[in-house]
């Protein structure tokens, strides 16, 4: 494979693509694959091929759209979108193909949802097919890689990454480019590279959107950074609870080999690199990166003290770099556009964009990607169309078990690493679940203990008895048996777990409860003192909690 | 490739039930992975595909052609929350109990399955007809609160949604 190559089956991609007037797109990610968007896109293929349509027209299975809670979405390339489409509107679609769109199906482009979106990470996503390579190389695919293959030296690519400000997607934070030199200075026999896409937050499903809806991306992204650090084998480490995301990644390594773009010696240079799957099987503490580590190993996923860091010895005890799904997946981009374009879009200190998932009690919820730096109430309100039922706002949470609950007063916060920080809460891989008054804040702490708790892995004590013990007490607060003294005990525990706990998980998860007893205090009160819960969630008695 | 010091004397241990040639798929696993004791993990991933638990025979067996000890290959396979040692029902209704979900409904729904058919999470019918399970988050937070039924992930799910789509499960109901 050379970049002449590479650009000859772009052309002909692109010459094969432009045979069809028309072009439909279905999204058979798994958001609307559970509402049968597979079924629809049958139909619209059978219906073709039952008529003749001037110009001829191609059906395309393609990845994640964002407005997941309107699904099945169908868009044409005539910019119309479709929603909630039915196995028997696909007619009535092809009929619109040259005339006016069918008025009772479409969903409105021109709105806030998808105005206010800056499309990095997801250019592709509802537009290429995610099983077909051609596709994606026809949208500049591995372009990239080959310029970076080429033309650069490694410490240049280094260099654009620093340069572009890119930090840690998956929640940290950590400057990218640093992490990546700290590899590429370390010695060792081999390196190793780790995607990690064991997006074990509840809530959150970027990750899975993007390797369902673009795996190539992340491979392209994977095969730079191990050009640069030096690494010679790579896994990609995602759930198994993932088995489309899992298909499709399959499918992208295999294409990837087959043209050469994986393997040995790509494209004729003395780079080699080699991708493997490893599922995990289910554990929350598989994201903190020793963790991960011991798991693709085939053991416990349990953490290990730092120092030393991955980056020194890692993945069988050699230098090993570990970044996340979306930072990969910006890292094409960066490469071809140039580290400065990338460092336009954002804050000061948080450059570029970030995609969320957003949930909850918001009318629109699905896949949004917004420039750092954007406020929550554009979030929620102008993206998310605000809350269902006309119901008030109570809080955002962001950042999952190891984040926070943020009120009203945060809406008008520009969203980076440092003020959600500062908030009390985390950027975290990008959950963002929307809760109104119907939510009992001590409810929502209980649940993240309770996830906590049985997450903990035993191996420190603070974590594996303080989550137990924080759990019992938020028990008893939401079934009206606790008083002061447990509220005092609770924030004792809150301490002691922050700073003791070995590794992010148990540091991490009293943050639910800080910030809840911060802003939420009046609950708690109403819970202890006035025995009542003002959501009308929590009940005393008998009945316990299952889970 | 990982070699792991195969010894001369080693015998290779035969499947818990050797005429069974689901145990071919275990066993081309485990050589792919060069019976390698990093292949644990993705060893029982396969074994749960392939037979839908694991049992002691399975992990004595994987235990054994990975030499490692069983207590490691037990301590993984009750660490991870995805492996099950015992066998589901018939049917599986999974109900998602991620945040989105939580706030949406999910114990809710959890409840009416309690009444409905007497088992909590994790519990299987007396009959071994239906397993309700839970899940962590299915990464459908934007159809919650979601229920898979067997394989089919369903989004909005409301009670008496659940209700119809067990009803159709339960043989004869008076």
């Amino acid at each position: 494979m050379s970049p002449e190559e590479l650009e000859q089956i772009a052309e002909s991609e692109r010459e094969r693509q432009s045979c069809f007037k028309h072009t439909v797109r279905v999204c058979v990610a798994a958001g609307c694959q559970s509402c049968q968007s597979e079924a629809v896109q049958s139909a619209l293929e059978k219906e073709i091929a039952a008529r003749q349509i001037p110009g001829g027209c191609q059906v395309k299975g393609v990845g994640c759209m964002g407005l997941c809670s309107e699904g099945p979405l169908v868009s044409t390339n005539r910019g119309i979108l479709y929603q909630k489409v039915a196995e028997k509107d696909a007619s009535a679609i092809l009929d619109a193909l040259d005339g006016d769109p069918v008025e009772e199906l479409v969903c409105r482009t021109d709105v806030p949802f998808f105005e206010r979106q800056t499309k990095i990470v997801l250019e592709n996503s509802g537009n290429i097919e995610p099983e077909r390579i051609e596709d994606y190389i026809a949208a500049s695919g591995y372009s990239a890689l080959m310029q970076v293959l080429t033309e650069m030296t490694p410490s240049q690519v280094i260099e654009e990454v620093s340069k572009s400000g890119l930090r840690g997607r998956g929640g940290a934070g950590y400057p990218t480019g640093l992490k990546w030199s700290t590899v590429a200075k370390a010695v060792g026999e081999k390196k190793y590279l780790i995607c990690n896409a064991d997006e074990g937050d509840p809530g959150a499903f970027m990750d899975r959107s993007v390797l369902e809806s673009d795996p190539h991306r992340v491979l392209e992204g994977m095969l730079i950074a191990a050009y640069a650090v030096g690494a010679s084998e790579g896994f990609i480490y995602v759930r198994a609870e993932y088995p489309l995301a899992i298909k499709r990644l399959r499918i992208a390594i295999k294409q990837a080999e087959r043209l050469g773009i994986l393997g040995i010696n790509i494209c004729g240079t003395r780079f080699s690199f080699r991708v493997d799957l490893r599922l995990g099987a289910g554990a929350f503490v598989c994201g903190e990166e020793t963790a991960l580590i011991a798991s693709v190993e085939g053991k416990r996923g349990m953490p290990r003290p730092r120092p030393p860091y991955p980056a020194q010895e890692g993945l069988f005890g050699e230098p090993t770099l570990i970044n996340n799904v979306e930072t990969y997946a910006n890292i094409a981009p960066i490469i071809r556009n140039g580290g400065a374009w990338y460092a336009k879009i954002g804050t000061e200190k948080s450059k570029g964009t970030k995609v969320f998932a957003l949930a909850g009690r918001v009318n629109n919820t699905g896949l949004v990607e917004v420039p750092m730096g954007i406020s929550l109430r554009e979030i929620v309100y102008d993206i998310g169309g605000g809350i269902p039922e006309g119901k008030r706002y109570k809080a955002v949470q962001t950042g999952g078990p190891s984040g926070g609950c943020l009120p009203e007063e945060f809406l008008d916060m520009p969203v980076d690493y440092e003020n959600l920080a500062k908030a009390g809460s985390i950027m975290g891989s990008g959950g963002m679940i929307v809760m109104d008054e119907s939510s009992c804040m001590v409810d929502v702490a209980k649940y993240f203990m309770d996830f906590c708790m049985s997450e903990s892995c035993g191996k420190c004590v603070p974590c594996r008895v303080g989550t137990y013990q924080m759990n019992r007490i938020l028990e008893a607060i939401t079934r009206f048996e606790a008083g002061q003294r447990e509220i005092s005990q609770l924030q004792e525990l809150t301490d002691l777990l922050k700073s003791t706990s070995l590794c992010g998980l148990g540091q991490s998860a009293p943050n639910p409860v800080i910030s809840t007893m911060r802003y939420f205090a009046d609950e708690y009160k109403a819970h202890v003192d006035g025995h009542s819960c003002p959501a009308g969630i929590c009940h005393s008695g008998d009945e316990k909690d299952e889970g | 490739m990982v070699t792991s010091g195969i010894g001369a004397d080693f015998a290779k241990p035969t499947p818990p039930n050797a005429s069974d040639k689901r145990w071919k798929l275990v066993d081309a696993t485990m050589r792919r992975l060069g019976h390698h004791s990093r292949g644990l993990i993705e060893s029982l991933h396969t074994v749960q595909e392939t037979f839908g638990y694991l049992d002691e025979d399975a992990l004595r067996y994987v235990a054994a052609s990975l030499r490692v000890p069983l207590s490691r290959a037990y301590g993984v396979a009750t660490f991870y929350q995805f492996f099950t040692l015992k066998p589901a029902g018939e049917h599986t209704c999974v109900v998602c109990m991620g945040t989105a979900c939580y706030i949406k409904g999910a114990p809710q729904l959890l409840s009416s399955l309690k009444r409905e058919l007497g088992v909590g999470p994790g519990e299987t019918t007396p009959d071994g007809q239906i397993s309700v399970l839970t899940a962590r988050c299915l990464g459908s937070c934007g159809l919650a609160p979601a229920v898979v039924y067997d394989k089919d992930v369903a989004g909005k799910v409301t009670t008496p949604d659940l209700r119809n789509r067990i009803a159709k499960w339960k043989p004869h109901v008076a």
